[in-house]
């Protein structure tokens, strides 16, 4: 047997949260240096992932693992990766070891604030940190719908500990309030994700039930439920398979978040601190996406079609309302969260255009969304440190007193309102004209949105950094040499993949393909197609 | 050879890069490594010009693949080059005139304390620019459009802490985003059409479209090309452009990106040419610009200003020969080239003057410096020469061609399209010879101390001193003496055995049209046009003294003033009635959204009382608890299901 490298990319973190928890109290530092080793670890398992992935082989799922789990219930632990799950695993990866060493010191206020304390804030902060990567890459491995189901709903348990407990001390409010702001946010992000998991457990069940009345056996397998409907074997009612569909893709919608239901995440990012508010919208929440892509569409494939009108009005809501709500924002945090509501709701329209640029378009957007959110926000958060201030207005001149830091955020934020060159504009355009191929009138409207980027970014970018120099900010020092080491890699990364994609595109296209033909859909032919003789020009 | 290309585009970006990221060691030696790089970009197209020299006619493009950037099924878009005569056109004016200005720069900006980056930004600008001309295909030419629109963005906002600065800034991007929609939706549009939206095959198989889907495609080129060439209705951010160096503002919104929109039209001349309609909307937008431009022009005191207006209304003739049709393109273009010598020109000597009087910019101002500043006084009043049309000088040659062939038009459009275009030349004369006199001619009013009612667009430079006008160095006057030579001599030389025309017709292609007016009466009416304007000012800016306060004026000189109201309406429509718009939102996402999304899950789940839990402390227990419970929920089933 082969070495498992899809349970070692998510044991190794795991086994590295239980190892920096169980560091004794006075060893804070070496617990930070820990974890950070062992996200390093993770990024080099996910590397040999990349490594070993073949996509030319033709196959669906590769490095697959495969073992009886609850026997009885057909529950198997069945792992396999596509290239869109390589792709996302990679990102996860990556992102990590920024987000500790972002929030390096995000953890030290709390060791002062208690002196007989019973925990250890320090190792319990960067232990949830590699227990949610951990559950996250796990989800995005698992081939079981339970196995995945699982995971979807363990992964808000660390990040309910992250959110409530190790809160943003901006410092402008009584600790007081800001702890019960902290808590309620973390209540809220809890109870959204919760309903939306418990309406997914009652589709789970239903779809194990089908199974198990027409296959003879109930199982939760990917592979085997889509080759059992290719093959006839297993067929489920129209009315069963909307309902069932429904059931999935209400709770990735609010993961996602996808308009309405995305109200939890401006208070959960604006509350907590910026690198676990990273940890959501760039990691966790494109779990949500993610999962449409493999769950919703290769299981219900004619249930997708039937709902793909009402979800691309809906991405569309999402796309301008979160935008104009960002143009309207006072905190910079809550400008970010609603930027990214616009930006989930980019990935959603790009998933359900059903056309291949919009499919590898919205996973390249899944990849640059989470690197160039990642920029922006841990930018921000250096910031906010700072100054110990959320809001816009409390900053001005910022860039003649840390130009690097202004330069960096401004590099970051064209990156959000999609500037060609940079990453996020290859996969926005992609969504664009995969939806405009087959909607022309949803493609013609979500273009508005680049409009509308470009108004919060540049108004933001004006606020802060711009203008005279204000007093309270007139000290303040430019990036560190460790926030420098998380700010440049990041950047590095947008400009390589705003130029050359193709590393990406080369793995993703192969599963988009795949997934095109699960929902057998073609793209649409061009309407003048070229001549021979034009093209052999 | 081909591989030059690329060079072309990257010698610019690699000095952004080192300027750049470069930190304070660079300081000293950024700007000349800044200028020597363009001007090694413009040594790389020379070297490409004698290349294409050396093909016979129908053989001047070069083509190269570099790599493929965005391969996705059927999409794919190429980092590839094409260079044929239109571009390698641009490419020159690019390179020789951004050379000119890089060296310009370093007097103009030897004050600045960060003149690193400002050279940064300019090669940047380079870089982007050519990559617009060179791409052979549209989404290629849409990274250097939107590339561009960052440079510029950089460049207007380089004085980042003077607000007006940096909110100019802010504006001169989102209107050019908006023209910038437009073409993201016309490359789209490409696609379904075509399937591709590389130039050659699209242009090869436009004849084969029908018209409605052509017509579609050419109006939103034009919202594009109306964003970044600044006209009518995406005008508004050009004046305010205005707040960037002086330097920016020859380079950048005088000699060549704002001519952006006439290279995508001229591009994209076959998808034009099977959309009458599209066309049409093309020499309507340059014909209402090119007077609208020309009569802000007239009422602005602000130097830098004055010459936006005038950049504006000479960008609508350009956009009304390209709108014409193969009787125009190549006229436009001409037009384009010489206007780079000559409004470059100008706007350097603007910048010389300004560097002379402690940075005034109020014409009121100034008055008589002729004396002062006379390689100043030549350069630009032969630029003034050449953009009236005076005889045997570039614009003359350029702009008269123009007008020909809006009346070769023919019917009742070429009437009015020709009577505008003769009007703006009368136009034309009266603000450029209004500005020339209120600077170098008439009293010096610069010795009056400013008066506190006076209203200054530079408040900054009242110091209470008054200025002490001089010349500026030669590494500023250089490049203006040579720019003046291009706006004496470019125009005849391109005319010369009708040169220009033959060098770009394999392109563009070129047809004479049937004109109900004789070359000759064009030729006549518009001197005549031009004495009047010019006889015009003289009457009432040489005759009589200038006040330093302007006077009331009349309604349509505060119109002017006001840019005609355009911003007042954006600001009404777009800045107010957005902010509510955005306000509301905010209110109902927090009301409305929220409340229901609660709602309905305490309606279905009878989450009530959960919910008010969430009021007390006891909220955390609780949520775990239920998580707890769901786990509980979760294992029973399993069980039950085994059993």
């Amino acid at each position: 047997m082969s070495f498992p490298l899809l349970t070692a990319t998510a044991a190794i973190p795991a086994v590295g949260a239980v190892a920096t928890a169980a560091m004794p109290a006075a060893r804070r530092s070496a617990a930070k240096w820990l974890a950070l080793a062992f996200a390093l670890a993770t990024l080099g398992l996910a590397a040999a992932q990349l490594v070993r992935f073949d996509p030319g082989s033709g196959r669906a799922f590769q490095l697959t693992e495969s073992h009886a789990w609850i026997a009885d219930f057909g529950v198997r632990y069945q792992l396999g990766v596509d290239g869109i799950a390589v792709a996302l695993i990679g990102l996860t990866a990556v992102l990590v070891p920024f987000v500790i060493l972002a929030g390096w010191h995000d953890a030290d206020v709390l060791e002062g604030a208690e002196p007989n304390r019973r925990w250890r804030p320090t190792q319990g902060f960067f232990a949830l940190i590699l227990l949610v990567e951990a559950m996250v890459v796990m989800a995005f491995e698992a081939t079981d719908v339970f196995l995945f189901y699982l995971f979807f709903e363990a992964m808000l348990v660390p990040m309910y500990f992250l959110i409530g407990g190790f809160g943003d001390r901006a410092g402008q409010r009584p600790e007081q309030e800001a702890a019960d702001r902290r808590s309620h946010a973390a209540v809220k992000f809890l109870l959204y994700n919760l309903a939306g998991g418990l309406i997914m457990l009652a589709a789970v069940i239903g779809l194990y039930a089908v199974t198990a009345g027409q296959l003879g056996h109930g199982t939760f397998s990917l592979t085997e439920i889509v080759q059992a409907r290719a093959a006839g074997r297993l067929q489920l009612a129209t009315t069963t398979e909307r309902a069932l569909f429904l059931g999935f893709f209400f709770a990735f919608a609010v993961k996602a978040p996808l308009w309405p239901l995305h109200t939890w995440l401006p208070g959960a990012m604006g509350e907590s601190t910026a690198p676990v508010a990273v940890l959501i919208t760039a990691v966790v929440d494109k779990v949500g996406t993610f999962a449409m892509l493999r769950f919703c569409l290769q299981l219900f494939p004619a249930a997708s079609k039937w709902a793909t009108p009402v979800i691309v009005v809906l991405a569309l809501v999402s796309i301008l309302y979160g935008a104009l709500l960002a143009v309207a924002q006072r905190d910079i945090k809550r400008l970010i969260a609603y930027a990214s509501i616009s930006h989930f709701g980019f990935i959603i329209l790009g998933v359900f255009a059903m056309t291949t640029q919009g499919q590898s378009g919205a996973t390249l957007y899944m990849v640059n969304h989470g690197i160039s959110t990642a920029a922006l926000m841990l930018i921000a958060g250096f910031l906010i440190s700072r100054r110990g201030s959320r809001l816009i207005a409390d900053y001005g001149g910022v860039q003649k007193v840390a130009p690097v830091l202004a330069g960096t955020f401004l590099v970051a934020g064209l990156a959000t309102l999609s500037l060609p060159g940079l990453a996020p504009f290859v996969s926005e355009f992609l969504v664009l004209v995969g939806t405009f191929s087959r909607y022309p009138v949803a493609g013609g409207i979500a273009t508005l949105g680049i409009v509308l980027a470009a108004l919060y970014v540049l108004v933001l970018y004006q606020r802060t950094m711009t203008g005279p120099l204000k007093e309270p900010v007139r000290a303040m020092p430019d990036l560190r040499v460790r926030e420098l080491a998380v700010v440049a890699p990041l950047i590095a990364l947008l400009l390589f993949l705003g130029v050359y994609p193709k590393p990406l595109t080369r793995i993703v296209n192969p599963a988009v393909e795949h997934t095109m033909s699960q929902v057998s859909r073609t793209d649409p032919r061009p309407d003048v197609p070229l001549t021979d003789a034009e093209v052999a020009k | 050879m081909e591989n030059l290309i690329g060079l072309l585009v990257l010698v610019p970006l690699l000095g952004a890069a080192v300027l750049l990221c470069g930190g304070r060691r660079l300081d000293r030696i950024g700007p000349w490594l800044g200028t020597l790089l363009a001007a090694a970009s413009f040594v790389i197209g020379v070297v490409l010009f004698a290349g294409l020299l050396g093909r016979s006619a129908d053989d001047r493009t070069l083509r190269v693949t570099v790599f493929q950037w965005v391969p996705v099924g059927g999409f794919r878009a190429d980092i590839g080059f094409q260079l044929d005569q239109l571009s390698m056109t641009f490419v020159l004016l690019i390179t020789g005139v951004g050379s000119l200005i890089h060296l310009y720069s370093i007097g103009y900006m030897a004050h600045d304390a960060r003149p690193r980056r400002f050279f940064g930004y300019l090669n940047l600008f380079l870089a982007a620019m050519l990559l617009l001309v060179t791409a052979n295909n549209y989404l290629l030419l849409y990274a250097g459009w939107e590339g561009v629109g960052l440079a510029s963005y950089l460049l207007i906002g380089f004085w980042q802490h003077k607000p007006s600065a940096a909110t100019a800034a802010k504006k001169a991007f989102l209107v050019n985003r908006v023209g910038d929609m437009g073409l993201s939706i016309a490359i789209m549009l490409l696609f379904t059409t075509f399937g591709t939206f590389a130039f050659q095959p699209v242009l090869a198989g436009a004849d084969r479209t029908g018209e409605g889907r052509l017509t579609a495609i050419a109006l939103l080129l034009l919202l594009a090309a109306c964003g970044k060439s600044a006209q009518v209705p995406l005008q508004s951010w050009l004046g305010d452009a205005m707040e960037g160096p002086t330097p920016v503002s020859a380079l950048i919104h005088a000699a060549t990106m704002v001519t952006a929109g006439v290279y995508l039209i001229t591009r994209s001349g076959p998808l034009f040419e099977g959309a009458p309609d599209a066309q049409l909307a093309v020499v309507t937008v340059g014909a209402v610009t090119l007077l609208f431009g020309a009569i802000v022009g007239c009422a602005k005191d602000d130097i830098k200003k004055a010459l936006a207006g005038s950049t504006m209304s000479q960008i609508g003739y350009m956009v009304l020969a390209a709108g014409l049709g193969p009787i125009g393109y190549v006229f436009g273009i001409m037009h384009l080239v010489t206007h780079g010598f000559f409004k470059a020109g100008l706007f350097l000597g603007a910048g010389s003057v300004m560097h002379g009087m402690n940075d005034e910019v109020d014409m009121r101002r100034y008055g008589g410096l002729r004396k002062y500043m006379p390689v100043t006084f030549i350069t630009f009043g032969l630029g003034y020469l050449a953009i009236i049309g005076f005889p045997g000088l570039s614009g003359f040659f350029s702009k008269d061609k123009i007008i020909e062939a809006a009346f070769a038009k023919g019917g009742t459009e070429g009437w009015i399209l020709g009577g505008a275009a003769l009007l703006g030349a009368a136009i034309t004369a009266y603000y450029m010879t209004r500005v020339m006199l209120l600077t170098f001619f008439g009293e010096e009013r610069w010795r009056k101390p400013p008066s506190p009612q006076e209203p200054s667009a530079e408040p900054a430079a009242h110091t209470g001193e008054l200025p002490h006008p001089h010349e500026s160095p030669k590494v500023m006057t250089i490049p203006m003496v040579v720019l003046a030579l291009g706006s004496v001599l470019a125009g005849g030389l391109f005319s010369v055995n009708d040169a220009f025309v033959k060098w770009l017709e394999p392109v563009t292609g070129h047809s004479e049209g049937h004109s109900p007016v004789s070359a000759a009466a064009v030729t006549g009416a518009t001197l005549a046009v031009l004495v009047l304007g010019v006889a015009l000012a003289w009457a009432q800016y040489g005759r009589a003294p200038v006040p330093v306060v302007p006077p009331r004026g009349s309604v349509l000189t505060r119109l002017a003033r006001r840019d005609l109201g355009q911003d007042d309406f954006n600001h009404v429509v777009l800045v107010r009635g957005g902010g509510q718009l955005t306000r509301g939102l905010v209110e109902i996402d927090h009301k409305l959204v929220d409340g229901l999304v609660h709602g309905t899950a305490v309606s279905v789940g009878g989450l009530s009382g959960l919910l008010r839990r969430l009021q007390n402390g006891y909220a955390r227990s609780y949520a775990v608890s239920m998580f707890g419970g769901a786990a509980v929920l979760i294992a029973a089933t399993l069980l039950m299901r085994a059993v």
